[in-house]
């Protein structure tokens, strides 16, 4: 079997990204306008929320990849460090920008769903909170890849302050299991009695299965936008090093 | 194809509006660097290959 490590190299790395890119953008496409039709004028209301459950089919995938990102960049940084591979270190730059996204879609759709819920906008709850403080640390992230002059010297210190963000994001997916207080209400797509099929515990099949088309396509709109976006990167730290030898004379 | 979202039709249509102008938002941004630095690569490219 052929390394993965192959992948390092940014000339294959572009070709091959190039080959699957829009096979997984019209993916993407395709998952998102099933899910969000099939969710928006196919399912009925809930009879607590009423059309405000709709909002799940975004918020939920949302708020799933701006953790998820964030994961993906702790393991491109840790390659980084390991192995110091430049592509992984600039698919790492590449997501954070889409995570940061993810992570307001998040939060303003929470807030938005919030008002006619719970009364408010917004409440120092432990997800909430974490959830913010995520966002934050996305901005601190790319503030200081865009600081720092000398890429490795930025990919270093970048790579260091995600680990140190891993809390958050860690946070942001636990935090209801941690503390039993706040107003934002546990797991109810991905907990253990709803995968082992109690139907107590779990969203009923009606939003579900709308909701899970929704979730695909977030996960391939996420890979499609950090392959292009790492191409992106690739070319422009190519550009910079052309520009820099030329310079040099 | 309609649908009735009652008394919470602002909340609603509010929040996959914000949703879908950042989404749509990060996909053009994306694309148009895209694009700009493949240009703005070939560009440096020749100048340094043809020594201008």
């Amino acid at each position: 079997m052929a390394s993965i490590w192959r992948y390092a190299n940014p000339k294959k790395f572009i070709e091959t990204s190039d080959r699957v890119l829009p096979v997984i953008a019209w993916g993407a496409v395709a998952a998102l306008v099933v899910g969000l039709v099939w969710g928006f004028f196919f399912t009925p209301e809930d009879y607590r929320q009423g059309s405000t459950v709709k909002i799940i089919y975004i918020h939920v995938p949302a708020a799933m990849m701006a953790i998820n990102a964030w994961a993906m960049m702790l393991v491109a940084s840790l390659i980084w460090l390991v192995r110091r591979h430049h592509v992984s270190a600039l698919a790492a730059r590449a997501a954070a920008p889409v995570g940061a996204v993810m992570t307001v879609i998040a939060l303003a759709t929470g807030a938005i769903w919030g008002q006619p819920m719970w009364g408010t906008w917004w409440a120092w709850d432990p997800r909430l909170t974490s959830f913010l403080i995520l966002f934050l640390f996305y901005l601190g992230y790319s503030a200081l890849w865009a600081a720092v002059e000398d890429d490795d010297t930025a990919a270093d210190l970048t790579a260091i302050l995600c680990i140190v963000g891993s809390v958050f994001a860690l946070l942001s997916r636990y935090a209801v299991n941690f503390w039993n207080q706040g107003l934002h209400q546990g797991a109810s797509v991905m907990r253990a009695g709803a995968i082992a099929g109690d139907t107590q515990e779990r969203v009923s099949n009606v939003f579900a299965a709308p909701l899970f088309v929704c979730m695909a396509g977030f996960v391939l709109l996420f890979v499609a936008l950090v392959l292009l976006r790492t191409q992106t990167e690739i070319r422009a730290r190519r550009m910079r090093a052309l520009l820099a030898r030329e310079r040099m004379g | 194809m309609m649908v009735d979202l009652g008394k919470y039709a602002g909340t609603v249509l509010s929040a996959y509006g914000v949703s879908l102008v950042l989404i749509g938002g990060i996909v053009a941004l994306s694309l148009w660097r895209a694009r700009r630095m493949k240009a703005q690569l070939r560009a440096v490219e020749e100048r340094v290959k043809h020594g201008l």
